[in-house]
C-alpha cells in the first residue's frame, strides 16, 4: 500500500515539471500544462500526507 | 465538552519552552531539510525576485551574486548558529534570558516578536494575492502601501485565521506541513519559470542567457528604484535571514538537531528557494510586464497549481515565522501557554497584512528587520565562547540574578545607534551595514562587560 502511494506521489511530481518542459517545447498547449499541474498538485496532496513522515 | 478537550489538548502541547531539548526528542536531518526546504521555498520568493528585476540587476550580476551570498548564509547556520543550538539547546529567548536578565530580554522579545510579525504578514500578503484570484479582487501594485479594498482586507483575514490555528498546533505540525509541500512547491517554481519563457522569446535554451540580459535582468531599474549591483544582491542573499543565523533566531528549531552539522541543512532552503525560486519569479515577473502580485504571476503561467502554491508557499513560511513570533512574546509573559500567546500573535500579524508596503518594501524591511536582531546574536557568540577565555562570565545576569545587564544592552543599542549614523551620514546602504555592525557588537560587548564584571567583582571584594 505504500509502495503504491509512493508511486502515485511521484507521478503527481512528475505530472508538475513535465508538461513545462513539453509546453516549452510546444509540444503541448499552455492550458494542457496548466491541467497536467494541477492533476499533478492534486495526486500529491491526496497521498504525500499518508507515507511522508510516517515511521 | 469539547471545547475543554481541545484546550486540554493545546495545554498538553509541550515545546521545552524554558528547559533544554530532552534526547528523546531530538530530530534526524531529513526533519530539518525539509524545514529549511520549505521555509525558504516560500511566498516571499515570490516577491524577491520581481523585486531584484524592479532594482534592475544584471543576469551576471545576480546569479554570481546569489552564489556567493548563499554560500555565505549556510556557513553562517552551520558555524555560528547551528553549533551553540546544538549544545545549549535552549531557545534564543531563553539563553538571553540568561545572559541579559529578564527586563532587557523582555524588551529584545518585543521588538523580535513585533519583527516576526511583520514578516509572518508579508506572507499572509502573499498568499492573500492568490486567493483574491477567484474573486477577481484588485491587487496591490508596487506604489500601494495602504489597503487597497475591502475585499483585500476579507481575504487577508481569511488566511490568516487559517495560518494562525495551524501555528497554534506547534512545532511538529508546522515542520509536518512544510515537509510535505517542499518538493512540491520547488517543482512549480521550476515549471512556472519554464513555463514563462516561450512568452519571453526563448524559444531553446541556448537563447536563454541573451534574453535574460535583454528582457529579464537587464541592469536598467524601474522608475524610482534604486540600482543593485552584484554587491547588493550577495548581501542581501546572505543578510536576509540575518535574525535567523548570525541573529540566533533558529537556535529554536536547531536545539532538536541531534548534530551541529545539521546547519548544512539551510542550504536546501538557500539554494532552492533563494536561488532557483527567485530566478524563477523574476522570470514570471518579466513575462507578466513587471506586474508584483505573485498570485496573478504564478496563475499566469503554471494555472490553479501555480496560485495554490503561493497559498501553500506563503504559509509555509508564515507558520514558523508566527510560532517563532508566539515563543518570543512568551518569553515576556511565560507563564501564559504559547498556544494563546499565538493566537493573539496571528491576530496582530493578519493586521499588519492588510498593509501592502509589507510586500512592496520587502526588500529593506528584511534588510532592517535582520540588522536590528543580529547585535543580540553576537553577544550570545561571543558569550558562548569567548567570555570563558577572557575569564569572563557566562550567562552574568543568571548567576548574578541581575534583572538587567547593561553589557548586551549597551552593545545593542549603541552597535544600532553606530549603524543608523553610517546610513544617515555617509549613505551606506542598509544592506551593507549588517557586517561592520556585527564586529561592532562584538567588540562593544567584550569591552562593556570586562568593564562591568571586573567593577562588580571589585565591588564584591570590597564588601567581603
Amino acid at each position: 500500500m505504500k509502495l503504491l502511494l509512493q508511486l502515485t506521489s511521484a507521478l503527481g511530481l512528475l505530472l508538475t515539471i513535465i508538461p513545462s518542459l513539453l509546453y516549452f517545447a510546444t509540444y503541448i498547449s499552455l492550458a494542457v500544462h496548466q491541467y497536467l499541474m494541477l492533476a499533478g498538485a492534486i495526486l500529491w496532496f491526496a497521498t504525500a500526507p499518508f507515507w511522508m513522515n510516517k515511521k | 465538552m469539547s471545547e475543554n478537550k481541545v484546550v486540554d489538548k493545546l495545554n498538553s502541547i509541550n515545546e521545552f519552552e524554558r528547559e533544554p531539548v530532552p534526547a528523546s526528542r531530538l530530530k534526524g536531518v531529513k526533519s530539518f531539510v525539509g524545514m529549511y526546504a520549505g521555509e525558504h521555498t516560500a511566498g516571499t520568493e515570490f516577491v524577491i525576485g520581481p523585486l531584484f528585476v524592479a532594482h534592475g540587476v544584471s543576469a551576471g550580476d545576480l546569479i554570481w551574486g546569489l552564489i556567493f551570498g548563499n554560500l555565505l548564509a549556510v556557513g553562517s547556520w552551520a558555524f555560528i548558529c547551528a553549533p551553540i543550538a546544538a549544545s545549549v539547546r535552549e531557545t534564543l529567548y531563553f539563553k538571553l534570558e540568561k545572559i541579559c536578565g529578564r527586563n532587557l530580554v523582555a524588551l529584545y522579545n518585543l521588538v523580535n516578536g513585533m519583527m516576526f510579525c511583520f514578516l509572518a504578514g508579508s506572507m499572509i500578503a502573499v498568499s492573500a494575492t492568490a486567493v483574491g484570484i477567484p474573486f477577481n479582487i484588485a491587487m496591490p501594485e508596487l506604489g500601494d502601501w495602504l489597503p487597497t479594498s475591502l475585499g483585500w482586507i476579507i481575504t487577508v483575514f481569511a488566511v490568516g485565521t487559517v495560518i494562525t490555528v495551524v501555528a497554534m498546533l506547534g512545532y511538529e505540525q508546522v515542520s509536518r506541513f512544510a515537509n510535505i509541500a517542499a518538493p512540491w512547491m520547488i517543482l512549480v517554481f521550476i515549471a512556472a519559470g519554464f513555463a514563462a519563457l516561450p512568452d519571453l522569446g526563448v524559444r531553446s535554451l541556448g537563447d536563454f542567457w541573451q534574453v535574460a540580459n535583454e528582457k529579464i535582468w537587464t541592469g536598467v531599474p524601474l522608475e524610482g528604484e534604486s540600482k543593485f549591483t552584484f554587491w547588493h544582491v550577495m548581501f542581501f542573499a546572505w543578510f536576509c535571514n540575518m535574525a535567523m543565523h548570525i541573529g540566533m533566531a533558529d537556535m529554536s528549531i536547531l536545539r532538536y538537531a541531534r548534530k551541529w552539522q545539521y546547519g548544512f541543512s539551510s542550504a536546501a532552503g538557500v539554494f532552492l528557494g533563494h536561488f532557483v525560486a527567485w530566478l524563477a519569479s523574476g522570470i514570471l515577473c518579466a513575462a507578466a510586464a513587471g506586474s508584483i502580485a505573485p498570485g496573478p504571476i504564478a496563475y499566469s503561467a503554471a494555472g490553479m497549481a501555480g496560485a495554490i502554491c503561493v497559498i501553500i508557499a506563503g504559509w509555509t513560511t508564515a507558520n514558523p515565522t508566527i510560532y517563532r513570533a508566539g515563543l518570543a512574546i512568551q518569553g515576556i509573559m511565560p507563564s501564559v501557554r504559547r498556544w494563546k500567546v499565538t493566537l493573539v500573535v496571528g491576530l496582530v500579524t493578519t493586521v499588519a497584512a492588510c498593509f501592502p508596503a509589507l510586500v512592496m518594501r520587502l526588500l529593506e524591511f528584511v534588510a532592517i528587520y535582520g540588522l536590528i536582531l543580529m547585535p543580540m546574536g553576537a553577544v550570545i557568540f561571543i558569550d558562548f565562547h569567548l567570555l570563558p577565555r577572557l575569564k569572563l562570565k557566562q550567562d552574568y545576569a543568571a548567576k548574578q540574578g541581575l534583572s538587567f545587564y547593561a553589557a548586551p544592552a549597551f552593545a545593542w543599542i549603541a552597535t544600532l545607534t553606530c549603524c543608523l549614523l553610517l546610513n544617515l551620514i555617509f549613505g551606506i546602504d542598509i544592506f551593507f551595514l549588517g557586517l561592520p555592525g556585527w564586529f561592532l557588537a562584538v567588540l562593544l560587548y567584550i569591552g562593556s562587560s570586562k568593564m562591568l564584571q571586573r567593577q562588580s567583582s571589585v565591588s564584591f571584594e570590597k564588601v567581603i
